[in-house]
């Protein structure tokens, strides 16, 4: 017979103890790049590894060509801007294997005036089109990528809209935008955290 | 029809401008310039269950040329207005403009660094329909709105105004 299921079941006793020696994707890479690794951390499952961003190109190769990692997809390349923090960036990269069935995100912190590093699209094809992205949202700069333009916005931009110092306002037309009588003083003002202000000319 | 038949039903006099404008209210050929969400809606109303048809506003023309009524469905942002703008410098006399949906009309809830905050900032418009999306039967009251605006107003100059109206004129006709 099948059980009720109103009865209370008895919950699974959780381990509250954390597990005593890093998961086996950040054991591997903290025994091979000692250097390269500042910290690391799992959640569900998922590890993360903080690396510094010289020699990065050594670690994501070992992590595409080693036969314990084999990351073949290159999930997403993008990221953060936590402003008043220094380093002010971080750079979020989600990496797959097919074969090996595991995931794992890397983050490359970078300081506000350094904000570059080499790029990985010599290594996964896909993260020419995100590299591109990250560097017209964020101003960030893939050294070596072969084709740094903007990928969403248009040329005459200026600066890096996803930038938290960015006025989030403010716009930047490419045809002339028209008068409109009825639409009061949006022609004259941008609402800002410390109320309207002039629109920058 | 026999020649003795009475005069006062066999012809009606009017205005040459009012017969021009009755024809050309019920042919709108229109351009669908179809960016975002709203464009589902557009679809729905020239749908059987909706059927734009039913109002003159038949058949979409995907040539700027060969159209009289821009409907902008959607988000129009400013990496697009150009071409907004261009498209309908091409569209020939006279022409008309609705503006379809919250997005098109004002911006929408966008008010960041991409979005043109209406497309009023770009082209004249003569029609502003609300909603987010507007439902079809808004979009048709549009539409009937136009097609009187047109009845009434004729066409306009490039300037977005008839140039045989004054002012006034124009202020009375739409109050
Ligand atoms: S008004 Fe709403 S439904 Fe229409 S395009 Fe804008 S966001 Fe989408």
């Amino acid at each position: 017979m099948a059980e009720d299921p109103r009865q209370p079941v008895e919950e699974e006793q959780v381990s509250e103890q954390a597990p005593t020696s890093p998961p086996v994707l950040t054991a591997l890479l903290l025994e091979n790049f000692s250097d390269s690794v500042v910290s690391h951390h799992t959640n569900f499952g998922d590890e993360t590894v903080v690396i510094k961003r010289e020699g990065l190109l050594d670690l994501f190769r070992f992590l595409k060509d080693d036969p314990r990692c084999r990351f073949d997809l290159m999930i997403d390349l993008t990221a953060a801007d936590y402003l008043p923090r220094e380093p002010r960036f971080e750079v979020v990269v989600h990496l797959k294997s097919i074969v090996l069935h595991h995931r794992l995100r890397v983050k490359i912190p970078l300081a506000t005036d350094e904000a570059e590093l080499d790029t990985i699209s010599g290594l996964w094809v896909a993260a020419d089109w995100y590299e591109r992205e990250c560097w017209d949202m964020y101003g960030i700069v893939f050294k070596g990528h072969p084709n740094l333009r903007r990928l969403l916005l248009y040329d005459e931009f200026e600066g890096h809209p996803l930038r938290k110092d960015y006025d989030y306002y403010l716009q930047q037309p490419l045809v002339p935008m028209r008068k409109i009588r009825e639409r009061h003083d949006y022609e004259h003002k941008v609402i800002t955290p410390e109320g309207p202000k002039p629109l920058p000319s | 029809m026999g020649m003795k038949q009475n005069a006062a039903t066999s012809f009606i006099t009017t205005k040459l401008d009012a017969v021009i404008n009755w024809s050309r209210k019920f042919s709108l050929f229109q351009f669908p310039f179809v960016t975002a969400c709203c464009g589902m809606e557009y679809m729905a109303v020239y749908g059987a269950h909706y059927d734009g048809a039913r109002f003159g506003a038949e058949i979409p023309r995907f040539s700027p040329r060969q159209a009289d009524l821009l409907f902008v469905v959607g988000t129009v942002n400013h990496k697009l207005a150009p071409v907004l703008k261009r498209v309908y410098e091409q569209m020939a006399e006279p022409k008309w403009v609705v503006a379809f949906g919250a997005c098109a009309a004002s911006g929408g809830f966008y008010q960041n660094y991409a979005v043109v905050q209406g497309i009023d900032r770009i082209i004249p418009v003569d029609i502003y329909i609300a909603g987010c999306p507007p439902r079809p039967e808004a979009v048709l009251d549009g539409l009937v709105e136009l097609q009187r605006l047109i009845q009434d107003e004729g066409p306009k100059g490039i300037t977005g105004i008839n140039p045989r109206q004054t002012k006034d004129e124009l202020l009375l006709s739409r109050s």
